[in-house]
């Protein structure tokens, strides 16, 4: 049985408490009228002089890198009236009032952008983790039961994950907490001054209620899967016969099913509808593969930090081997996934699809979104392509850092566009969001590792799991 | 110089496995293993060097990769440039992402070709070389070890009996 070292204790909860601070400042330092945004873009203005004063309409709060900003300048004097990613209709000629009511609206969503990336970020790789889980029951996989309690440890996330993720929805939706969901703010009426001919036909989808009645219906379904599968797993240990253990095939199988449906429609929801006008049939599986990998990586870290603490006597190299074999693999599958959906929408350069990809590819985010191409493909690709470095778990840890990080990233790419605009900082409410969020699934996770022996004894490929080698 | 080998007939890979280990633990030496499908685990057991094809592999695919690109930025941007979808011309750079698949499938080209075509001149496979398979039965169903006889055969023969071989012959190898 694993005990929860209070070291590790102490340190989640230390990341919890750090991370609320960086949360809370986020909120606090959040501008709320017009006033405080132009106070705080004059005090922006001071720190990086001249570059900023042929372009007083644009908010700025570049106050950390002022090289980074002036490069950015050069950009955004090429494209002055569209430096908004919620829709190119609504660009054209602003006046100077609803530009900057729209400058707050987006410093306003900061902070709640911050958590929210955070937050998406910890339950997507847990439920991916395990969907990995369940592909290793469903296709009865001989070298991994040992790391199956790993991966059970890891899902256990997911009730809470969840739970705090559908309170941030209806915060943003029937709360009017933040205006991180454009659409909705939007009205059918062609006179109203919030008219938007999208919704026209997106309407009877992207609607407030439906939109809370799917967030719980795709919770309750992941959250019931992992309940029930998790529960046959522990019974089987006792049991004395495979009874649990053919369920849990089968609720695998159906879990598959289940969950690539329901992931689908959760990306379009969750991440997708931020960008409401633009769309991408691929966007869902791209989404998916992105936090898939980053579940494989976290398993990776709890298998070798549980290793390295001789909980897990029975892992051997070759388990962590074939866990960065996953780690690379779904890094190129993440590429080309997110490579198939870039050069269609490229190519082609139909404006309402290149809207999506203007601010990231050639705006704001061009460092953010070349570093993480970089960080996703190009170092993963080339790190852990030998195969005797794979059995290295330092290596493959520093490996899993770069990646994790680099989806972190692709998921800022998703939200940040969309919601805080422009203006985008990584600073303390992003940090804040990050740690807090990692403390939490640090506790959560841990916590559940001890409910159970690490061992499971009564799965029939445990013998041919312990002896696995290449 | 003429030498004696040994040859025994296995007829399953398990079995096969097992005895290359006890004829390893003796220290007699094995020349060579006919199979008729690659046995898991059997080069780790002889203790035959890892492979370095994937070394190979990986620079003919930086070969295909670069070749690639000297190729693309010929033909689409200095030779003839071509209008990529309206994006800015006469620059590789900015135009990449049209060229990536064709960089990806010469890659992939070059390393399986050149790889398959290495794999052959190691192994000394070219065409109208006869076959060095000392027994058609190696392509069927039964696995064949050669042992390099060296001190007394009959004990050879008998530690090989013993591993489970289902037919021991000694042969001249020339």
């Amino acid at each position: 049985m694993y005990t929860f070292s209070s070291r590790l204790k102490t340190t989640a909860i230390a990341f919890m408490i750090i991370g609320a601070l960086g949360i809370a400042y986020g909120f606090i330092t959040a501008p709320s009228t017009i006033e405080e945004l132009k106070e705080q873009m004059l005090h922006a203005e001071d720190g990086h002089g001249a570059a900023t004063a042929t372009h007083s309409t644009v908010a700025e709060g570049h106050d950390t890198d002022a090289g980074h900003a002036n490069k950015e300048h050069t950009k955004e004097a090429l494209h002055t009236t569209n430096g908004d990613a919620h829709g190119s209709e609504e660009a054209h000629g602003v006046s100077e009032a609803e530009h900057m009511q729209h400058s707050l609206d987006q410093a306003k969503n900061r902070p709640w952008a911050a958590i929210y990336i955070a937050m998406l970020f910890f339950l997507l790789l847990s439920v991916c983790a395990f969907v990995y889980y369940c592909i290793q029951r469903a296709s009865t996989a001989g070298w991994s039961p040992v790391l199956f309690r790993v991966m059970e440890g890891v899902s256990a996330y997911i009730v809470p994950g969840s739970i705090i993720v559908l309170v941030f929805l209806i915060a943003s939706s029937a709360g009017h907490a933040n205006h991180m969901f454009a659409w909705m703010y939007t009205s059918v009426d062609p006179t109203a001054a919030n008219y938007d001919y999208a919704m026209e036909t997106k309407g009877w989808w992207l609607n407030i209620p439906f939109w809370l009645i799917r967030a719980v219906i795709y919770v309750l379904i992941w959250i019931g899967f992992q309940h029930f599968i998790i529960k046959n797993s522990r019974l089987q240990d006792e049991a004395s016969d495979l009874k649990p253990y053919k369920r849990n095939f089968t609720l695998s199988v159906v879990f598959l099913v289940v969950f690539l449906v329901t992931e689908l429609f959760m990306a379009f929801d969750w991440l997708m509808a931020i960008d409401h006008h633009w769309f991408s049939q691929l966007y869902s599986f791209y989404v998916f593969a992105s936090m898939f990998v980053s579940g494989i990586t976290v398993i990776t870290f709890v298998t070798i930090y549980l290793r390295a603490k001789g909980f897990l006597p029975n892992v051997n190299d070759y388990h962590i081997h074939d866990l960065g074999k996953y780690m690379f693999a779904f890094s190129i599958f993440w590429t080309y996934l997110f490579f198939a959906q870039f050069m269609l929408q490229w190519y082609a350069n139909i404006p309402e699809e290149t809207a999506y990809f203007y601010p990231r590819l050639i705006g704001n985010y061009q460092p953010l979104f070349i570093g993480m191409i970089v960080m996703n493909f190009a170092f993963p690709i080339l790190v852990l392509m030998n195969s005797d470095y794979k059995k290295v778990p330092w290596f493959v840890v520093i490996a899993g850092l770069v990646i994790l990080a680099g989806h972190y990233l692709d998921l800022f790419l998703l939200v940040s566009p969309g919601t805080v605009g422009n203006n985008w900082h990584f600073g303390l409410p992003e940090i804040g969001g990050i740690l807090f969020f990692a403390g939490l699934f640090i506790y959560v996770v841990f916590n559940a590792l001890t409910k159970a022996p690490l061992h499971p004894k009564g799965n029939p490929l445990i013998k041919e799991s312990e002896i696995f080698h290449h | 110089m003429s030498s004696k080998v040994i040859h025994a007939l296995y007829d399953d890979d398990d079995v096969l496995l097992k005895a290359v280990k006890e004829v390893k633990a003796a220290h007699h030496h094995i020349e060579e293993i006919y199979t008729p499908f690659p046995v898991h685990g059997l080069d780790k057991a002889m203790g035959l060097e890892p492979t370095r094809l994937g070394i190979t592999a990986f620079m003919y695919g930086l070969t295909g990769l670069g070749f690639a690109v000297w190729f693309l930025n010929f033909i689409m941007i200095q030779d003839w440039p071509q209008n990529i979808g309206g994006k800015p011309s006469f620059s590789f750079a900015e135009n990449m992402p049209a060229f990536v698949p064709v960089m990806f499938e010469m890659t992939v080209f070059f390393a399986a070709h050149l790889m398959v075509i290495t794999f052959y001149m190691r192994s000394k496979i070219w065409p109208f070389r006869e076959a060095e398979n000392p027994d058609p039965r190696t392509t069927d169903d039964h696995f064949l070890m050669e042992v390099a006889v060296e001190g007394d055969e009959d004990k050879i023969a008998s530690l090989l009996k013993g591993t489970g071989a289902v037919e021991i012959n000694v042969k001249e190898k020339h």
